[in-house]
């Protein structure tokens, strides 16, 4: 059985900015697939390149063993695309709108009003239905969108950060909506920057960074993949560089620590990998007091998805977002997205 | 997330549906074309029905050109604008055509806002048989709009003293409007894919709309022009509209091969006037292709 979306080896550049270096990775009938990074890492070009939207300059993609790139109107009629919230018309009511959608998938004139009323009952739309959609609040918006993308019954559903801007109970309907598609069938491809929006959801993920695939896999794997388990350790709220170094020291000098890595974003915190299952935690206390340093906070975890992408980048996906939240040009980008 | 429905039902309207996600796009049919040209026309009438000023606008608007230049001209001498037309006469095919003109050459707005809104992204990430169907639907709201504006001038010219054309006068009117929105809202939509944003669309909008009235026999026949701007109204689309609906206005009598327009240089009969507008037509429609192309591929 073909892969419902391949994609291999995807390059897209506008202008001298290199949005997508190369991004290869394949997406299963009938699973979640997530594609996690910051903002900024490529999610959404490639995403845009994958619906058409975008011409990539070299690689290959395809929607079930179908190439998008020769026959993009093959591909515009199997996938579904939601997108963050911007393309709708206020104007129309929720049901204009899906009839309008539905007209342009082609869905035979006899169901367009049954299969309407019918996505409009599952996604609890019935008490919007015919009110202006510049009335929604974001939640039913984004249903709107998803009953929207799921008109034609596509092969397969992607979503574009589905969820950023939403009330945390509009999250979970979203992620609960997700988990009901994929028992029906329909394969899912989603992007987020939200962790653990990626590790509920999916049932693979690739991780995203500057424009190429530092990790692909199930969420399970690829946190037992990086062992041990995780400790962050703060000596001082802020703590200075001459001490993060010195404690590093210390610290890499005890058997039970694998690696030790300073912080700098978050004021010089040390992320410690160590064995699973020691009691670390009082020997790091312990031997921090020895040489007279403090601990302002101490704690221990499984890796995490977040610890995944920091083993490969450097820094946490929280702090990429902000620092490249500092370097972004809105303007630029919302000009590249213009068609 | 739905009572009312059981699990197997829900289970199956989210479940793939091959016979339409699967379907056969490679044949681009003419009914998935008509349907989604339809559906975007559908989407064009029920924002102007919810948004009616524009078209309330464009009603008043030329009913003021015709009662204020109406009014200007009221004491010339008469026989001034030809054997015994009088100004209401001589006006009314002028605010005709000016008013049609005005309206397709703000037919790109909508698609520039949809461009900037990204409402347009939705319909290219949908698997039209033709993205020409984008274009189509803006040309058919923009020519149906013409014709309730024609009609509003035409009834109320009538009611101002410049007569009622017959039947075929009015179809001939008809047509001549029909080619001139066709060719200026090609020219518009072209526009609203090649500028920037909606600021420059409607800087060039601005610049254009007016010197064309003026520098047609809208207001004014040829004969009372200077040489420099004879040649130029000699040349615009707008007088090749004006002249023959005003001879439609002027001679009960008028026939295709009656001479409609007189220049110091070419007459042209109703035929060639037709002639004319066609190719200015097919002129700017092959000049959009590339514009078309370069959004659309």
């Amino acid at each position: 059985m073909a892969a419902a979306v391949l994609i291999e080896n995807l390059q897209k550049s506008y202008g001298d900015v290199q949005a997508v270096k190369d991004i290869s990775f394949t997406v299963q009938p009938g699973e979640i697939f997530g594609l996690l990074g910051p903002n900024g890492a490529g999610k959404t070009t490639t995403i845009r390149c994958l619906c058409t939207l975008a011409k990539p300059n070299s690689g290959k993609i395809e929607v079930g063993g179908i190439d998008a790139i020769a026959s993009p109107k093959a591909a515009r009629q199997r996938l579904g695309y939601v997108t963050q919230g911007v393309a709708i018309d206020k104007v129309l009511t929720g049901r204009e709108l899906l009839k309008l959608q539905a007209a342009l998938y082609h869905l035979p004139k006899k169901i367009i009003g049954d299969r309407t009323q019918q996505l409009i009952e599952i996604l609890g739309l019935d008490e919007y239905a015919n009110k202006k959609i510049g009335t929604y609040s974001g939640g039913i918006l984004k249903r709107l969108d998803l009953a929207a993308g799921l008109l034609h019954q596509p092969e397969v559903l992607v979503l574009d950060e589905p969820t950023v801007g939403l009330d945390i109970e509009s999250r979970m309907v979203v992620w609960e909506f997700l988990q009901e598609l994929r028992s029906a069938g329909t394969t899912v491809l989603i992007t987020s920057h939200y962790l653990e929006e990626i590790d509920a959801l999916a049932d693979r993920l690739a991780i995203i960074d500057k424009g190429v695939v530092i990790a692909e896999g199930k969420p399970s794997e690829l946190k037992d993949k990086l062992g041990g388990d995780r400790v962050t350790l703060r000596i001082r709220e802020f703590t200075s560089d001459d001490e993060a170094n010195k404690a590093k020291q210390i610290l890499e000098s005890l058997s039970f620590v694998e690696e030790v890595i300073i912080n700098a974003v978050q004021g010089n915190s040390l992320n410690l990998i160590v064995k699973s299952g020691q009691s670390s935690l009082s020997k790091i206390e312990q031997s921090l007091e020895e040489v007279e340093l403090p601990t302002f906070s101490l704690a221990q975890s499984r890796p995490s998805l977040d610890d995944v992408y920091l083993a490969a980048t450097g820094q946490t996906i929280m702090d990429a977002q902000i620092a490249a939240s500092s370097t972004r040009d809105l303007k630029k980008e919302k000009k590249q997205m213009m068609k | 997330m739905s009572q009312s429905i059981s699990n197997s039902k829900i289970r199956s309207a989210l479940a793939p549906n091959p016979s339409i996600s699967g379907k056969n796009t490679q044949q681009s049919s003419l009914g998935d074309f008509i349907q989604e040209t339809l559906a975007l026309t559908k989407r064009l009438f029920i924002q102007l029905q919810r948004r009616p000023s524009s078209l309330i606008a464009g009603v008043i608007q030329p009913f003021m050109w015709l009662v204020l230049f109406g009014a200007l001209f009221s004491k010339a001498p008469s026989g001034l604008f030809g054997d015994d037309l009088s100004y209401a006469k001589f006006l009314a095919p002028g605010v005709i055509v000016f008013t049609a003109f005005s309206g397709a050459l703000n037919a790109g707005l909508p698609i520039m806002f949809d461009r900037e809104f990204g409402f347009l992204n939705r319909l290219l990430v949908a698997p039209l048989s033709s993205r020409y169907s984008i274009v189509a639907a803006s040309t058919v709201y923009i020519i149906a709009l013409s014709f309730i504006q024609t009609a509003v001038i035409v009834f109320a010219s009538a009611i101002l003293g410049a007569g009622f054309p017959g039947i075929a006068g009015l179809s001939a009117i008809a047509l001549i409007v029909f080619l001139i929105v066709l060719g200026v809202t090609a020219l518009s939509l072209g526009l609203a894919f090649a500028l920037p944003g909606h600021i420059e669309l409607l800087a060039v909008i601005f610049v254009t709309n007016l010197p064309l009235l003026f520098a047609s026999t809208a207001l004014a026949p040829l004969s009372f022009m200077a040489g420099w701007l004879q040649v130029i109204a000699s040349l615009n689309p707008l007088t090749y509209a004006i002249e023959p609906i005003r001879y439609i206005y002027g001679h009960a009598d008028w026939a295709i091969d009656s001479v409609v327009m007189n220049t110091p240089w070419f007459n042209f009969s109703f035929s060639a006037v037709i002639l004319v507008l066609l190719a200015f037509d097919a002129l700017i429609l092959f000049a959009i292709q590339p514009l078309l192309r370069r959004r659309f591929a």
